[in-house]
């Protein structure tokens, strides 16, 4: 690439000011790169960190009288953004620039049908009869890959997968030959081997259309895996830019190297041997099926989870890995019995509770604890800290004082002040409330701790404490974790055995070293393959 | 985040304070309907000593005498003075718009819970709730007015009964929503207790928009307790409700329009005003509508 090449997307000392009463002045400040004609540009940050909201302000999307852009210039091609008025933006938008989004689900209007949703943009952009419209839909079509675009045009978005919606959304991002197309975590809701998949249609597109492309992630699997540069935003600054690869293999900033060391690899290190251990859980045969009846024809039967063994031993951890839809947390929420099992046992300590009574079942509640995903939706917004985490041992008649005092003793056990017990849950942030979840859960001295997706919601810097509290946590009283998680870099660090589930059923099981190293099912091949960065060895810079 | 759990997620103590600070500036009308409904209570509390005479007792020499420095809002028929009469009715429509609110959530919250939270029950009561719901509630009020006899009690729970369904629909919407969330789930994995679980986890979320509820009942109630005694099957005649003051004005009315305009008049602003706390309120508690603004 050549320096006296013009770039396609320039911005310059672009400050966007946040309305007042927000934790800092501004959105962005004083940020500054450009996307070169055929590169693809990664713009990685943690949540926070400005790259949404720089994206935005190019396609001119900022939320109007809440955010502004205060200096600077954003320059498409030499023209300055900043400048246009909303009616010349809207020409540009779609035709010279466009954006794919995170959510295709939400992108795409429910109401219209495919083929509609992309001839839209061709009626509104340009002057094509009826039939130019039509074939030219059916080429971006068949260029994103669509299976049968004669057939799918008449398709709505509930009617397609995830991976199909999100490739009509760039289809339609591409039906006009844009310069500059701008994908915001367009993969973050999909699953590993559909991410796979998209990533490898941008990567084709931008290689054979020489579309400019600006990606936003948090990922740096996927930074290692289609970016040729990275600009790395915190706070609103951009603290790093340069070629991807001595970006990803020599950063210099601190906070880059932080973050780049707090990606988890891949290679599962040694673990001691847990097999002499007691087996706290067991499950046989377990199997939940969720039956659709219906007056007016024969039930319809889905098997979330079927004939699912396994066992967890005292001080061992036991990842279950898996897309959405495995039944991963299908079974998760059947060994806390926040839901029926419809068959199977469910041995704690080898007394089965899959059957009992809810009257029977209380008595055993205490002994398996969950934490859940959503570290702001796991919390009773309403009940302070402190009565959230009582609330548990006080049900199984511990007195209060006493309850109080071990409250506060897990609250400085998992890195918290005790004097923070006070306060309500939005006072802290999403790493300290899912902090907070593991003291309510080790509050009722629990055998087994259920982690559902425990570290899912959470940014890759705070991803690694809480993962290392929860290996800590394992150690001090030797408990069996069930670790449930879509995310094999994770998986591959904190558990001592992997059970990959695929449709409701288990279809590989070992020791995590082997399960990563000499994957035998088809499908667990797959899946890792489908890994982003799975070749790429993340180094750890954090003692240099 | 839905809309509902964005209910649940706003801390009580903040809405309340920032309500306060904020009503003035942000919902003029929001001031006007509580300053409405305060000065009702007033009028309701203090009737005797608001210059006003007897509002029963007939004295055939004022009768039908117009408004002026004797008798502010004129006379009936029967020489009783409008003027007191409109401030005593205010006692009876007050009573009656807030005792339905009250009553109506309270059972409406408990029902609701109920269906919301026990599966077995909720196929059970919410038949019994379209059915209700399936009988206009003005045709049932009087119904049951007339199998029970009209005094101020029965004419309030006749009122109150074609409520509830709609609040219980509400109450049951929200639980339905929030016994999904974590933290209910972690609450259960924790071994709370049934009742526990709905009094400390899910009622709190169905406060706010009871609130808003509360208040469209009120103003419903009152409206429906009027139309009662408009009809003759309200509450005693030798109450005076701005329902019946209007009721016997009905015949006078070319010759003296005053006995309906003045209890009218009243009626209006009084359900005015609780309209527009109710919407006042609603644009609060309601972060996505109090963000538009």
């Amino acid at each position: 690439m050549t320096s006296d090449q013009q770039a396609i997307l320039d911005i310059r000392g672009l400050t966007v000011r946040l309305p007042a009463r927000a934790d800092r002045g501004n959105a962005i400040e004083n940020v500054s790169f450009s996307v070169l004609p055929h590169e693809i540009l990664c713009v990685v940050g943690e949540s926070g960190s400005g790259k949404s909201v720089t994206a935005h302000t190019v396609m001119g999307l900022l939320p109007p009288k809440q955010l502004t852009a205060t200096a600077g210039q954003v320059l498409l091609q030499g023209d300055d953004l900043l400048k246009k008025t909303p009616g010349e933006m809207r020409a540009l938008r779609g035709a010279r620039m466009s954006m794919i989004f995170q959510e295709p689900m939400t992108a795409l209007n429910p109401l219209m049908s495919i083929g509609d949703q992309i001839e839209e943009i061709l009626q509104i952009h340009t002057q094509m009869s009826a039939a130019e419209s039509h074939g030219r839909m059916i080429e971006v079509m068949e260029a994103v890959k669509l299976p049968e675009p004669e057939r799918l045009i008449h398709s709505y978005p509930h009617q397609i997968s995830g991976g199909q919606r999100q490739r009509v959304m760039i289809a339609g991002a591409l039906a006009l030959e844009p310069i500059l197309l701008i994908a915001d975590e367009p993969t973050t809701a999909l699953d590993v081997t559909t991410q796979a998949q998209i990533l490898k249609l941008i990567k084709d597109i931008q290689r054979t259309h020489g579309t400019a492309v600006l990606f936003i992630t948090h990922d740096f699997g996927v930074v290692a895996e289609i970016a040729d540069r990275v600009v790395v935003m915190q706070h609103g600054l951009v603290v790093e830019q340069g070629e991807a690869k001595n970006v990803l293999t020599n950063p210099q900033h601190p906070y880059t190297r932080m973050l780049i060391s707090s990606v988890p690899s891949m290679t599962p290190p040694k673990r001691p041997d847990t097999a002499a251990a007691p087996v706290v859980l067991e499950t046989q045969a377990l199997c939940k099926t969720y039956a659709d009846r219906s007056l007016f024809r024969a039930a319809r039967e889905t098997r979330a989870a079927h004939n699912v063994d396994l066992t967890v031993r005292r001080g061992e951890t036991l990842g279950v890995v898996g897309e959405s839809g495995s039944g991963k947390s299908t079974l998760a929420r059947c060994i806390v019995r926040l839901i029926d099992p419809t068959g199977g046992q469910i041995l704690i300590d080898g007394h089965d509770i899959a059957g009992l009574s809810e009257r029977r079942l209380r008595e055993n509640r205490r002994l398996v604890q969950i934490i859940f995903q959503d570290p702001y939706r796991s919390l009773n917004p309403r009940r302070t800290v402190k009565a959230s985490i009582i609330e548990g041992p006080m049900n199984f008649g511990v007195s209060k004082a006493e309850a109080l005092t071990r409250a506060s003793d897990l609250m400085t056990l998992v890195g918290l002040d005790p004097d923070a017990l006070d306060r309500f849950p939005h006072q802290f942030s999403g790493g300290q409330r899912q902090r907070i979840c593991i003291a309510r859960a080790l509050a009722m001295n629990p055998e087994v701790l259920i982690a559902d997706e425990a570290v899912s919601a959470l940014d890759v810097s705070v991803q690694a404490q809480v993962l290392e509290l929860l290996d800590d946590v394992r150690k001090r009283f030797n408990l069996a974790i069930l670790f449930i998680t879509h995310d094999l870099r994770v998986a591959a660090q904190i558990c001592d055995r992997i059970a990959v589930m695929y449709k409701g059923e288990i279809v590989e099981h070992g020791k995590a070293a082997e399960v990563f190293g000499t994957p035998s099912h088809d499908y667990t091949q797959a899946l890792f393959n489908a890994a982003p960065g799975r070749d790429f060895e993340f180094g750890n810079f954090a003692s240099a | 985040m839905s809309a509902i759990t964005d209910w649940a997620g706003a801390d009580l103590r903040g809405k309340i304070a920032g309500l306060r600070r904020s009503m003035l500036a942000r919902h003029p009308t929001m001031a006007f309907g509580g300053a409405m409904l305060i000065f009702m209570i007033f009028c309701a509390v203090l009737a005797p000593w608001l210059f006003t005479g007897d509002p029963i007792t007939f004295n055939p020499i004022n009768r039908l005498k117009s408004p002026g420095d004797s008798f502010w809002f004129g006379t009936d028929m029967f020489g009783r003075d409008i003027y007191s009469r409109t401030i005593y009715g205010t006692r009876i429509s007050l009573v009656i718009g807030l005792s339905a609110a009250l009553l109506s959530v309270a059972f409406g919250l408990v029902i609701g819970l109920a269906a919301g939270y026990v599966r077995i029950l909720d196929a059970i009561l919410m038949r019994i709730m379209d059915g209700l719901m399936a009988i206009p509630g003005i045709l049932l009020a009087i119904a049951l007015v007339s199998l029970s006899g009209a005094s101020l009690l029965t004419v309030t729970i006749a009122i109150t009964i074609p409520e509830i369904p709609r609040v219980v629909r509400l109450v049951r919407a929200i639980v339905l929503t929030v016994r999904e969330e974590p933290y209910v789930e972690a609450a259960v994995a924790a071994g709370t207790r049934l009742h526990l679980i709905l009094i400390r986890h899910i009622l709190p979320n169905t406060i706010p928009p009871l609130i808003v509820q509360a208040s469209y009942v009120c103003a419903s109630a009152m409206l429906n307790e009027a139309l009662l005694g408009f009809l003759g099957v309200g509450t005693p005649p030798e109450i005076p409700s701005w329902g019946n003051i209007m009721a016997e004005g009905r015949t006078y009315f070319q010759l003296a329009p005053w006995i309906i305009f003045f209890p009218g008049a009243a009626l209006a602003l009084t359900v005015l005003g609780v309209n527009v706390l109710g919407d006042g309120l609603r644009d609060t508690l309601d972060p996505r509508i109090a963000k538009k603004m």
